[in-house]
């Protein structure tokens, strides 16, 4: 029984050492408890639909995967378009889920393949494609958008006739989502209905887990080899889980854009990848293994320390530039940490066992 | 059993060769319903090879394919695949296990097969959304342990368990196949405990009323003739005999498989070596093996003697080479020629010369792909700088390809390792002569000290003997102390000088070896938790 809560605390060590910086910076930062509050559920319902797609490749055993990014281009793309027709509010969005939706298949089962040929290395490979695929996007986005995709306003064409502008504005669709049914409590304003699609997608998951195709993934990620041999097809159930994850961070990332209420058209995607795995690690998963807690703990510890952190930077250094430097350091260096403490994790975890035996053996 | 109903099986002039090396030829052999066939044969006389061609192995297909007609119940079938094979009622169990280590024993037994329900989703997205019908999964995979009447606690984790409780979770998942027929066991019986080996004897019985038919393949001869009504042996690719059990003995099957009688190992001296000094000590040793946990032993190991560690599976004795050599979680401390080494480097423990020859060759015995020339001297140039020439005063280095060539082919001979040539991969070899390889390997490395565990795994009876000689030739001419684990008590009291038993995780007690076997066994059940 000891032993148990032992083990549990040491796997709970990387949420610990967030929970402690917050709690260092939170005063330091000076913000109000009810600003601070506000700040994060907003920073919640943005965020974590597009984090729970990174819940599916990992029960598949392709690890904290850069395949979402891909995803939330075809969103991007959707939105874009979506903007040009002047489709506004929850129905322009419901559209651009519905247009992302192929984009992302194609670009999930591309890098399924992909992956297929790089088992066992998903993680750096997908990170690496996230920036080929970028390059392809970029062609779209910059020359054939006005050239060969009509793009009739020219508020968010380049003022060369093709391609984007360096920012789109989603003002008809700003917080459209949030501000339906959205409650306030005490001050606290909730986008009820935001939530209640994470909910949603949630309650998704936990049922996925129970069916043929999740049980299937779950040995895929366990053993590919011994899988095969029972007749799953190894392949075909991996690029699925890959086309499962770019689609819902493809939704995930309307979501998101729509509570910004801007695309920035050439960066946004390129760092949401980083965020997103980044939070579920701060949040206590790891690469083989990740649940739906990992993720709402995550996205509030990382984004607690994400508004905190740069003002109480602000205030020690009294430099604000400096704030904006450390958040960026902060976020990368989470990352790197996180990875090292789980792999030391890893190693004592599996000693947990043997000390118990050493310990038996010194009390006779 | 009905004798005179008609064949499930019949297998008419099977012929198979491996680009030119022919390892069966003409096989005819017949299988009735509820029949237990037991398939002796020495190493590499292509009883598994003959399985995988009944299984649709893929290597069979990917090597040629075979000569010959494959009927089941008069229907003339070829499978080219494993899954064809299942689908007619085949049902195989190999020497590896193929489970998923972090599903239970249920999910494993029904792995692919689970019994779903439909939903609204399923209706639009296809099958693969049902969900799966976790209550009858359970009643399957209760039923089919059941049938096997071997107790496995089916909510277990894979990775938790014992060996013997893997193999059995295999079996069920044949059983829990509703059009099973006929089961192939492939040395099913290796990994189990004698008590465990008992209880799979008592299931096979029990397909057998049930009308399933078993070929079972076992180096265990004592095993064949207490199960099977009728024993089939092989001799380099020729069906020699194929008699009822109850018209045959040990000593006949063994006579037809290696066509000799093999005597047993002659007479030896033990040697006393109490005044030599200690080259091993190992003190307090803990191991976190699953299912083989050693909790508390100290043991002396003297220069130049052989040093038995033997007691009944389950006890640890497995769990102490494992330790020293580091492939677990260990403690406590080991000295070695007067040297702490630390454990868990395995590197660090072949630098001063202490060779281990593991009891899973598949895990980390064998590069498989490799040749049987690499394979038993890589080690040793490796380690030891062996094998190569030195040109510009040790500035480069080349490998001595003919040096390499004579030490592989003189423990060929001396194992009689069966094999087209030295350059061979390991791959190719039979099980039992993989095994060999793996003695070949640490005889190659010359070690001060060898570790072995469970040295005779898979081989033959006839072979037995040969390998044992050759560990103790080993140790006698070239002063080799040699440390061996064994769960065959006889082996051991033939090889060794002084015997240690494990049990409970501890040493209950050390004989010499000439102690007689009620001494043994008395010990062995001493401390056994
Ligand atoms: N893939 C292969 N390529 C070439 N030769 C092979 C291959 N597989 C098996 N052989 C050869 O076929 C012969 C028969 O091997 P097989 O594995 O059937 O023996 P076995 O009777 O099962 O022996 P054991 O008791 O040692 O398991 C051996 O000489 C082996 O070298
Ligand atoms: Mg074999």
């Amino acid at each position: 029984m000891n032993d148990k809560k032992k083990i549990n605390l040491r796997q709970a060590s990387v949420p610990i050492m967030f929970i402690i910086i917050c709690i260092f910076c939170i005063p330091l930062s000076g913000l109000s408890p009810k600003m601070l509050i506000n700040e994060i559920i907003t920073r919640m319902g943005r965020n974590a639909f597009l984090i729970l797609s990174l819940l599916i490749p990992i029960m598949a055993g392709m690890g904290l995967n850069f395949g979402m990014t891909l995803g939330a281009m075809a969103a991007e793309i959707a939105l874009i378009l979506v903007c040009d027709w002047q489709i506004v509010g929850v129905p322009g969005m419901v559209l651009a889920a519905i247009i992302s939706v192929p984009i992302s298949v194609l670009l999930g089962i591309f890098c399924g393949k992909i992956l297929n040929r790089a088992k066992g290395r998903e993680m750096i490979t997908s990170y690496i494609m996230a920036f080929f695929i970028n390059g392809i996007y970029q062609i779209v986005v910059l020359y054939l958008m006005g050239k060969v995709i009509p793009i009739k306003h020219s508020s968010i064409k380049l003022p060369r006739g093709y391609g984007i502008r360096n920012t789109v504005s989603l003002l008809s669709m700003r917080q459209k989502l949030d501000n339906m049914l959205a409650i306030n409590v005490a001050g606290v304003k909730i986008p009820l209905l935001t939530f209640i699609i994470i909910a949603i997608m949630c309650l998704v998951i936990v049922w996925f887990r129970r069916t043929k195709l999740g049980q299937d993934m779950r040995a895929v990620g366990q053993d590919m080899e011994v899988a095969r041999d029972a007749g799953i097809n190894v392949e075909r159930t991996r690029i699925i889980s890959i086309v499962i994850s770019t689609v819902l961070a493809g939704f995930g990332m309307i979501i998101y854009l729509q509570n910004m209420g801007n695309i920035a058209t050439y960066t946004a995607h390129s760092q949401i990848g980083m965020f997103c795995i980044a939070a579920l690690l701060v949040g206590g998963a790891s690469v083989d293994k990740a649940s739906i807690g990992n993720v709402f703990l995550g996205v509030v510890l990382f984004h607690t320390m994400f508004i905190v952190a740069p003002r109480a930077g602000a205030y020690i250094t009294g430099d604000s530039m400096i704030g904006e430097y450390f958040r960026v350091f902060v976020s990368y260096a989470v990352i790197t940490v996180a990875l090292i403490m789980y792999e030391t994790n890893k190693r004592k975890a599996k000693s947990a066992a043997s000390m118990k035996l050493k310990e038996a053996q010194d009390e006779e | 059993m009905d004798r005179n109903s008609a064949p499930l099986l019949t297998m008419q002039g099977i012929k198979k060769d491996f680009f030119g090396n022919q390892v069966l030829e003409d096989i005819n052999l017949e299988l009735r319903p509820g029949e237990v066939l037991g398939l002796c044969g020495e190493n590499g006389a292509g009883k598994s090879t003959l399985m995988k061609i009944l299984f649709g192995a893929a290597d069979i297909a990917e090597t040629g394919g075979y000569e010959g007609d494959i009927f089941l119940d008069g229907q003339k079938v070829s499978f080219q695949t494993p899954f064809e094979a299942i689908a007619a009622g085949i049902g195989m169990v190999h020497q590896e296990f193929s489970l998923i280590p972090g599903f239970d024993a249920t999910e494993n037994i029904l792995l692919n097969r689970e019994p779903e329900k439909h939903n609204y989703v399923s209706e639009i997205f296809g099958d693969r959304l049902n969900t799966l019908d976790r209550s009858e999964m359970d009643t399957r995979a209760k039923n089919a342990i059941e049938k096997m009447g071997v107790e496995i606690d089916r909510h277990m984790m894979i990775n938790t368990m014992p060996v013997g409780h893997k193999q059995f979770t295999e079996i069920a998942r044949e059983l829990s196949k509703e059009q099973l027929r006929l089961l192939i066991l492939d040395e099913p019986t290796a990994v189990l405990t004698e008590r465990e080996a008992a209880s799979l004897l008592d299931s096979i019985r029990g397909m057998s009323e049930r009308g399933i038919s078993v070929i079972f393949i076992t180096h265990r001869l004592q095993e064949v003739l207490s199960v099977c009504d009728t024993v089939a042996v092989m001799r380099d690719g020729v069906l020699v005999e194929c008699v009822p059990a109850a018209e045959t003995s040990v000593a006949a099957i063994t006579k037809s498989m290696v066509g000799r009688s093999v005597g047993t190992s002659q007479k030896r001296e033990i040697k006393n070596s109490d005044g030599a000094k200690t080259i091993l000590k190992i003190d307090r040793l803990w191991v976190d093996m699953p299912g083989e946990t050693v909790r508390d032993v100290s043991l002396e190991v003297k220069e130049g003697e052989i040093l038995g560690i033997g007691g009944l599976a389950g006890q640890g004795k497995l769990g102490i080479p494992n330790g020293v050599m580091g492939l677990y979680e260990a403690g406590g401390t080991v000295e070695f020629d007067g040297k702490v080494i630390p454990l868990g480097s395995p590197r660090e423990c072949l630098d001063s010369s202490f060779a281990f020859v593991s009891e899973d060759r598949r895990g980390v015995g064998l590069l498989l792909d490799e040749s049987l020339e690499w394979n038993v001297a890589f080690p040793a140039m490796q380690i030891q700088n062996k094998f190569l020439k030195k040109y510009l005063g040790g500035l480069i280095k080349w490998r001595d390809e003919k040096a390499i060539r004579e030490v592989t082919e003189k423990y060929i001979n001396e194992l009689q390792i069966k094999c087209t040539s030295s350059k061979q991969r390991a791959k190719e070899l039979s099980g039992g002569n993989q095994q060999k390889v793996c003695l070949a390997k640490a005889f190659a490395l010359e070690p001060k000290l060898l570790f072995v565990s469970e040295p005779t795994r898979g081989i033959d009876v006839g072979a037995k003997a040969l390998v044992l000689d050759a560990l103790r030739k080993f140790n006698r001419e070239n002063g080799v102390t040699v440390v061996m684990v064994s769960s065959e008590l006889e082996e051991l009291r033939m090889t060794c000088d002084r015997i240690a038993i494990v049990s409970g995780g501890r040493i209950s007690g050390i004989l010499p070896a000439d102690s007689s076997t009620e001494e043994f066994g008395t010990m062995m059940l001493s401390g056994v938790v």
